[in-house]
């Protein structure tokens, strides 16, 4: 039978590139790697999963505080590792990885050379020592201050100036790949049109740039206030400028992971988008509407009216969600419509059963989609919807909402995409393929019980970032329902699964990586093999043929829909019982 | 492919099921985007974010004096504080408390005017589970309404330092 599919997708594009030698073609896809871009996703994705380890640690230190039963750490100690973990995670691994996927789309997918070599090593020597500095900073207990810093909470000046060289050298790195789209148009290293992929990666691009300057813009003067060079930070100022950077940073990530979607979707079985002008539309969208979206983290806050809210939530946002909607039915229909060419054609959903599970890229891949979009899609349109913020702002529905976006969406996306990149851009064969195969439904699996937790135990009000839920020696004495507590074990428990799920990447990675048996010179060893239980979802009609069958697609975006309807009407009549309130 | 270049007749419409769902997810946006003007004018929960600058020190001065006339009682050596109904009503946030417990009449309607002296706090009622964010430098006035009587809690849930979790108040509401 057939194995992977990617080798059956041999490049078609022109051979003319304008790498002056610097290029190997893939062994296995056929895809020209140009080697000065290749040093630098290696590096990039090396810090990267350092970054991770890092953050992971933190990580389970600190659920395993926050469940009341176990309550690990010692209150200093939890607040600087949750400072330390969200940064770590949300920042400088996430950052690392994306600048990592705009290389590999900016020179293989156009067959263009990077644009400059000084300019990549600049990039990642900023990001590098930014990171190692905020790091130090927080670990010496001068910055406990979380990763939004809200003023006037102080941290060292290290800390902004870590943050500020991190963003510096993003941008540099940014720059550097529209720079290389640039050169690629000028050499013609491509005719027509960019692929898909690096569609999306430009607009995430995009978005990167506008984001890095209001970062910026909110924390140059902050560093010099902490500094006492600048002598006051307005508080109200503060937050909405530091939430265009930290939110304007999530569409960033949600960009890249969509377009890693779409490639893996080509990698695992060869899939190609249904319709590739509503795929750019979304992207596009995207672009244009997501920039005010700094509205959700202030929609309690005084100073800020409720027209100004409610426009920059509801005209604004809409529209992102509308893209993302839109990726929600494309990204799988591509991959019905594959299988269904392949002749998976029996009934609504043989397609998926028949899809190749144990292709680690594919599980992953498929996971996070339906983390993604159940999990985090929904809870992220509520939350941030302007009234019914008010029974969410700061608990743990917060979190529990964005793990499932950025943890079991995109983190979970680019560990899947990592067993290509590890094979095909390191040349290394992993070890241990049943436990890469068990991964990211340990992973996935982990946070979406760790998410489930949280947001309930949020809907009884626990705080988030908060070391004692049981309030312990204040003045008035205060505690949760049972049941918050119930779900605090729920958290710890999926908290635990999820860690062991990264451990078991980062192992795998680093024996890959370091140790692994090099497949230079051959094909990578496919990770799917088509099994015999398969066989019964084919059929020999020839419904498949047609371009746009996808109604098993329909029936799954029909049913979050519904699930989306339910759950947003079933916050407005909570909304509804509380105290009134203008 | 996604990851090749496009056919050049890429730029075509899209076909039914992708039009179909289109169409859907846009009214649904459509939807939720009329749902939040909606219930600022007919919902009785919105955060209209009504806030002035205010100093700090000017601030603690108008909770002293308020709670000097306004005076009920104690709990826990905090003074109980009740104001008319539709009067102003003052809440003070600092590391770590809030100042003083207010009390106040079922179904009728106050001005709750709160700022902090010193970082950011999360003013929360608990277990009813209403949170709004408190700056510094700006007086938060939430226009409220206790439609149930009991006791409840305020917790701070903004982190404001180490002793964050001993930051707890009370709200008494009488029938
Ligand atoms: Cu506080």
């Amino acid at each position: 039978m057939t194995t992977t599919t990617i080798g059956d997708v041999p490049f078609e594009g022109g051979a003319s590139g304008n790498h002056q030698g610097a290029v190997r073609s893939c062994d296995t896809t056929g895809l020209p790697v140009c080697l000065g871009a290749q040093r630098f996703i290696k590096l990039h994705a090396v810090v990267a999963v350092v970054w991770l380890l890092i953050g992971g640690t933190a990580a389970i230190l600190i659920a395993l505080t926050r469940w009341p039963a176990v309550h690990l750490l010692p209150a200093d100690w939890y607040y600087r590792l949750l400072t330390l973990h969200g940064l770590d995670m949300l920042i400088f691994m996430i950052l690392n990885f994306e600048i990592a996927i705009l290389y590999f789309a900016g020179t293989t997918l156009l067959n263009c050379r990077l644009a400059s070599t000084k300019a990549a090593w600049l990039a990642f020597a900023l990001m590098l020592i930014g990171g190692i500095m905020v790091n130090i900073a927080v670990l010496n207990g001068s910055s406990d201050v979380l990763l939004t810093s809200y003023v006037p909470l102080k941290a060292s000046p290290w800390f902004y100036l870590g943050i500020i060289l991190l963003a510096v050298g993003a941008l540099v790195a940014v720059i550097n790949f529209l720079a290389t789209l640039y050169i690629a148009k000028r050499d013609h290293t491509y005719e027509g049109s960019v692929p898909l992929v690096v569609f999306g990666a430009t607009a995430a691009a995009i978005i990167a740039v506008v984001t890095l300057l209001h970062g910026a813009v909110v924390m140059i003067p902050t560093w010099l206030w902490s500094m006492g060079v600048v002598e006051y930070i307005d508080p109200a100022w503060y937050r909405i400028t530091w939430w265009a950077l930290g939110h304007m940073s999530q569409q960033i990530n949600v960009c890249a992971m969509v377009s890693v979607w779409y490639l893996l979707g080509t990698l695992t079985v060869g899939a190609q988008p249904v319709s590739q002008l509503v795929c750019r539309g979304a992207f596009v969208l995207y672009i244009l509407f997501i920039n005010v979206a700094s509205a959700h983290h202030i929609l309690v806050d005084p100073a800020v009216g409720a027209s100004w809210k409610i426009w920059n939530t509801g005209y604004a946002m809409y529209l992102a969600v509308l893209a993302s909607m839109i990726h929600g039915l494309t990204v799988p229909a591509s991959i019905e419509v594959a299988q269904r060419k392949k002749g998976f054609n029996r009934g609504l959903f043989g397609w998926l059963v028949a899809a190749p599970w144990s292709n680690p890229g594919f599980s992953g891949f498929f996971l996070s989609l339906i983390i993604f979009g159940f999990g985090g899609g929904i809870t992220g349109v509520v939350l941030g919807t302007q009234q019914i913020n008010i029974m969410a702002h700061n608990t743990l529905r917060i979190p529990g909402h964005f793990h499932v976006t950025v943890v079991g969406g995109t983190a979970l996306a680019f560990m899947a995409v990592t067993y290509y990149v590890v094979p095909l851009i390191f040349q290394r064969e992993f070890y241990l393929k049943t436990w890469c195969r068990i991964q990211p439904w340990l992973f996935g699996g982990g946070i979406t019980l760790m998410s489930i937790g949280m947001s309930f135990a949020g809907s009884y009000g626990v705080p988030r970032r908060h070391w004692d839920m049981e309030f312990t020696g204040a003045m008035f004495s205060t505690g949760f329902d049972s049941g918050a507590h119930l779900m605090l074990g729920l958290m710890g428990v999926g908290a635990i699964i999820a860690v062991t799920g990264l451990l078991v990447f980062v192992l795998l990675v680093v024996a890959a990586v370091f140790f692994g048996r090099s497949n230079a010179g051959r094909a990578m060893t496919p990770w799917h093999e088509e099994r015999q239980v398969a066989e019964k979802f084919r059929t020999e009609d020839t419904a498949g043929d047609d371009e746009h069958s996808m109604p098993g697609t329909l029936v799954l975006a029909l049913f979050f829909l519904a699930c989306f309807v339910v759950y947003y009407f079933a916050n407005w009549m909570w909304l509804a019982d509380v105290w009134h309130v203008r | 492919m996604s990851i090749h270049q496009p056919p050049a007749d890429w730029f075509k419409a899209p076909d039914s099921t992708e039009r179909l769902w289109v169409g859907l997810a846009l009214i649904w946006c459509l939807v939720m985007f009329i749902a939040m003007p909606y219930w600022y004018f007919y919902g009785k929960q919105n955060s209209v974010g009504e806030g002035y600058l205010v100093e700090p020190m000017e601030f603690s001065q108008r909770v002293s004096k308020f709670v000097e006339t306004n005076k009920v009682g104690e709990l826990k050596g905090i003074p109980i504080v009740e104001a008319a109904p539709g009067g102003d009503v003052y809440l003070q946030a600092m590391m770590w408390s809030w100042f003083p417990v207010i009390q106040m009449r079922k179904d009728q309607t106050y001005r709750l005017h709160i700022s902090s002296l010193d970082l950011q706090h999360g003013f929360s009622i608990q277990p009813l589970n209403m949170n709004f964010q408190i700056l510094p430098g700006y007086d938060h006035v939430l226009t409220i309404t206790p439609t149930s009587a009991g006791e409840f809690s305020i917790v701070c849930n903004e982190f404001c330092g180490i002793g964050h979790h001993l930051m707890t108040g009370r709200i008494l509401v009488v029938e």
